[in-house]
């Protein structure tokens, strides 16, 4: 029951993320292309959104609603970044799907994507098959 | 009510998506990241003995609840109460993807390209297949994806986001504009 709080986030996240047009193959070639603001204009408003709401947080030192401490682990760097996310990249501009609106285009109605999800899915697990011979 | 039915705007959309980071960070600590759920998924049905996929993955189960979320999230807002219009791309976008051979932009995706028949297709396992899985491979390499790195490690200031996202745009900018008009060719 206690989970029923992050449904309700992901359905938020959901909505925003489509109506927002964040999920059309489109949008992300346009995107790519810079043939338009409009992505750029959500990443734009999002990051200092979310930047300036953590600073927030942290300033009043603001607790869950469940009254634990909130705290963040830093990213650390390692060569994975570098190659991983060149991988993600072309992958992104193939499928026009980050990992999120695969799951949004999936409930939108384009029932293809559920394709695209479990070959991500195989994507991950190869990952972790071959995991330890790869550079990081 | 038609306003309903509406696409939102990025000045909307952006901030919403940014809030969803205090959201979740005040609904229990929780830090917003997709990628991370395909693991969950893999380390639930296909644990297959893989060390990286033997960790107990119910702990963090929330975060299947919230992309159980995200699906009816989609459901809604590009079903129930989608857009039957097309998506208003640029003039200079509409002109690039005519010139690719498409000529309508509804729905999410052209649909003469992202279709169960077209994926036995080179062209559409290039897209669908091979696509998917290097979304999938690449995010976990990566530590994350556009939500995990994009939004959540920018807006926590971490540097190693930043570079990843710029790497993001990189790899779909190369696919897009030197690859994808021959993929489209097939």
């Amino acid at each position: 029951m206690k989970n029923i709080k992050f449904i309700l986030a992901g359905i938020f996240f959901g909505i925003v993320l489509t109506k927002g047009e964040a999920i059309s193959w489109y949008r992300m070639q346009e995107m790519f292309h810079f043939q338009s603001f409009h992505m750029f204009g959500i990443f734009m408003t999002a990051i200092p959104v979310g930047a300036l709401s953590i600073m927030v947080l942290r300033k009043l030192n603001i607790k869950t609603t469940e009254g634990d401490s909130i705290s963040i682990p830093d990213k650390t760097f390692h060569k994975g970044i570098i190659f991983g996310s060149l991988i993600f990249g072309f992958g992104w501009a193939l499928t026009g799907a980050c990992p999120g609106p695969i799951y949004a285009q999936l409930g939108s109605g384009v029932l293809v994507t559920i394709v695209t999800l479990a070959s991500a899915l195989f994507g991950t697990w190869t990952y972790a098959l071959v995991r330890e011979n790869l550079p990081h | 009510m038609e306003i309903l039915y509406k696409p939102w705007p990025w000045y909307v959309a952006g901030p919403l998506i940014g809030l969803t980071v205090p959201l979740l960070l005040l609904l229990g600590n929780k830090r917003l990241g997709i990628s991370s759920t395909l693991r969950q998924i893999c380390a639930a049905c296909a644990p297959a003995n893989i060390n990286f996929l033997k960790y107990d993955w119910k702990k963090e189960g929330w975060n299947l609840f919230f992309v159980g979320g995200l699906f009816i999230g989609g459901y809604l807002a590009g079903n129930v109460f989608g857009n039957p219009e097309p998506v208003a791309i640029s003039t200079s976008a509409a002109a690039t993807m005519n010139s690719w051979g498409i000529a309508s932009f509804g729905g999410q995706m052209p649909e003469s390209l992202f279709n169960f028949s077209s994926m036995l297709s080179l062209k559409g396992f290039l897209l669908i297949v091979v696509g998917g899985f290097m979304v999938g491979f690449g995010t976990r390499y990566a530590g994350g994806c556009t939500s995990g790195h994009g939004i959540f490690g920018l807006s926590n200031l971490q540097w190693p986001s930043l570079l990843a996202t710029a790497l993001f745009f990189a790899g779909g900018i190369i696919i897009s504009t030197w690859v994808l008009p021959y993929i489209l060719q097939l």
